[in-house]
């Protein structure tokens, strides 16, 4: 393809390797296919609907609530997530015991398990009948309650993953000098191990909250969809894409997307600052 | 449990437990985490599969075969594999591309180039196929056309493949790209000095140093693949028989209240999840010093 005006670029260090032009030819050809030309469709659309086409969008009550129920129940997901991930990811790392492998192994099932099964799985679960449902007077499903045990479901293997390759890394002669000049273990863990897990940790809530704030098929099922209760953002893209209201849509999308690279974007700030305090990411 | 059991990892491996006494938390402490952290992903994690397995068997196991037996779930699973069987081989060509001009050459911009690789990962699914129907559907330009040419995109199985392309972009290429710049161009660089040509050197000698990566990637895409719901619900329309895929089904059955067999097609795709961690597990367990990013998602 454009091998010979590829080779030219600046920076390019020639290379006895060859095939350079035929397979960044068709990376970017593909990306630009796949990924770049229909997100651009996307700004083009919402530019079509101008700033005074968003202001009616968002001023609908109805939009307006499923954003603050998607924001509310992904932000308490992903603080429960990081929390929890925290402490699996330590027990996995540290401590030896029975079945520790396979609890390895279980932290990536919501990764693995299809979302639609997730969220029927839930709703069985938290259903007024269910499981874990039958045992409370409250309803658990069909309120944001449920939306929240559905995100900490989806949200867990980022907060773990992310933090666990941290816990691993740390070495434990800072934490033996710690205890031989007096500290306790629990000044030791506050003062010696946590500080360096901390850019982890945001990363691991960062990734936890937007992959919150987009999910959609395992919190459908448990939600109860009810308008101005519990209702998420991206189940009223939805609603207007069948009502045909392309603009409705593409407003609430391009919210959601610009939340997107905002998180992209942050993460990216954390890691330069880790790198910049701590030498490594 | 024996008290051994609970001792930490290092101890184990013949370390005198000198200082690791003053270095790790007390017995109980450590058992009382160990209940804890077990307990979550017990009631989180591991209770929403047992509930799938459970119900799917619930009026026993003829039942749920006969559910998944039935036309329309066939012509899902069909619909499925055939999705899965479009999309994976062009993202793992993708992935193999990307990582070749990313990792054996250098060039300005290749930090941005693999950020807009991940961008998939952070897009909603439902946005994911919302912005194939903006391209693609009856309000645009190129969906006019498509109309007056009588081509189906959108609610046909070119849009549900678009769609699941999109949402598996990133897989095989970040599980290869890490893997790839860590080995560097030595080893190909012999082989074109010794007379192999590029395609021979790439054949012989990068595939089998990334082979292990490779199926790591294409694993986890082909488990998205065939699982993705909200990107596919979006561009596929919902016709019975024509464009439900299997997670699109498991949604209709349990909207028609036919909760078993909504499990039964549901279980199906568990047990692909299943199968999809095994291998994974196994990969990382004796494969791990060939697999890059290991714990990166």
């Amino acid at each position: 393809m454009a091998a010979g005006a590829l080779s030219i670029l600046p920076g390019r260090r020639r290379s006895a390797i060859p095939g350079f032009g035929l397979a960044f030819g068709y990376t970017l050809t593909y990306l630009g296919l796949i990924v770049l030309i229909p997100l651009a469709a996307l700004l083009m659309k919402s530019s079509e609907v101008g700033l005074s086409g968003f202001r009616e969008v968002l001023a609908d009550e109805r939009v307006r609530h499923a954003l603050w129920v998607s924001f509310g129940t992904s932000f308490a997901a992903a603080l429960t997530a990081s929390v929890f991930g925290l402490l699996i990811a330590w027990v996995l790392v540290r401590y030896e015991f029975p079945g520790r492998r396979i609890a390895d192994a279980v932290v990536d099932l919501p990764f693995a398990l299809p979302t639609a099964v997730a969220g029927i799985a839930l709703a069985a679960l938290y259903g007024p009948n269910g499981w874990i449902g039958g045992f409370f007077e409250r309803r658990i499903a069909f309120t944001p309650l449920g939306i929240y045990l559905a995100l900490v479901f989806v949200a867990l293997p980022f907060a773990v993953r992310t933090v666990q390759p941290l816990i691993e890394e740390i070495d434990r002669e800072i934490e033996e000098a710690a205890a031989t000049l007096g500290s306790s273990r629990i000044r030791t863990i506050l003062t010696v191990i946590l500080p360096p897990l901390v850019p982890g940790l945001l990363t691991g809530f960062v990734l936890a909250f937007s992959r919150a704030v987009g999910e959609y098929g395992s919190v459908i099922f448990v939600a109860g969809n009810l308008p101005y209760v519990s209702e998420i953002a991206p189940l009223l893209i939805v609603i207007k894409l069948d009502e045909f209201d392309i603009a409705g849509a593409t407003a609430i999308a391009t919210v959601m997307l610009a939340i997107s690279f905002a998180a992209l974007l942050l993460i990216n700030l954390i890691q330069a600052a880790s790198r910049r305090r701590f030498g490594h990411v | 449990m024996s008290e051994m059991a609970a001792t930490p990892a290092r101890a184990r491996r013949g370390r005198p437990p000198a200082l690791y006494r003053v270095a790790t938390e007390a017995p109980l402490a450590r058992w009382a985490l160990i209940v804890l952290a077990l307990g979550f992903l017990t009631l989180f994690i591991a209770l929403p599969l047992a509930v799938v397995l459970t119900e799917a068997l619930r009026k026993g196991l003829g039942a749920a075969v006969a559910a998944i037996r039935e036309p329309d779930t066939v012509s899902a699973i069909w619909l499925t594999l055939t999705v899965a069987a479009i999309a994976v081989p062009l993202n793992l060509v993708f992935g193999i591309a990307a990582s070749w001009s990313i990792a054996k050459f250098d060039f300005p911009g290749k930090s941005l180039l693999i950020t807009l690789i991940d961008l998939p990962f952070s897009v909603s699914p439902v946005v994911a196929g919302l912005i194939f129907v903006l391209v693609f559907g009856a309000e645009s330009w190129l969906g006019q056309w498509l109309i007056e040419h009588d081509l189906k995109v959108i609610f046909a199985l070119p849009g549900i493949v678009l769609a699941t392309v999109f949402v598996t972009f990133p897989f095989v290429a970040r599980e290869l790209i890490p893997l790839m710049q860590e080995q560097g161009t030595a080893d190909e660089e012999a082989a074109l000095t010794l007379g192999a040509s590029g395609l021979r050197a790439f054949l012989t000698v990068t595939l089998p140093n990334i082979r292990w990566a490779l199926l790591y990637g294409v694993l986890l895409c082909n488990a998205r693949a065939m699982g993705e719901f909200g990107a596919v619900a979006v561009v596929s329309g919902h016709i019975r028989g024509l464009t439900n895929t299997m997670p699109l089904q498991v949604e209709i059955l349990y909207n028609e209240y036919a909760i078993s067999a909504a499990f039964a097609v549901a279980s199906l795709l568990a047990l692909l999840a299943l199968v999809t961690l095994a291998l994974k597990s196994f990969l990382e367990w004796r494969h791990g010093d060939k697999l890059a990013s290991r714990s990166r998602h």
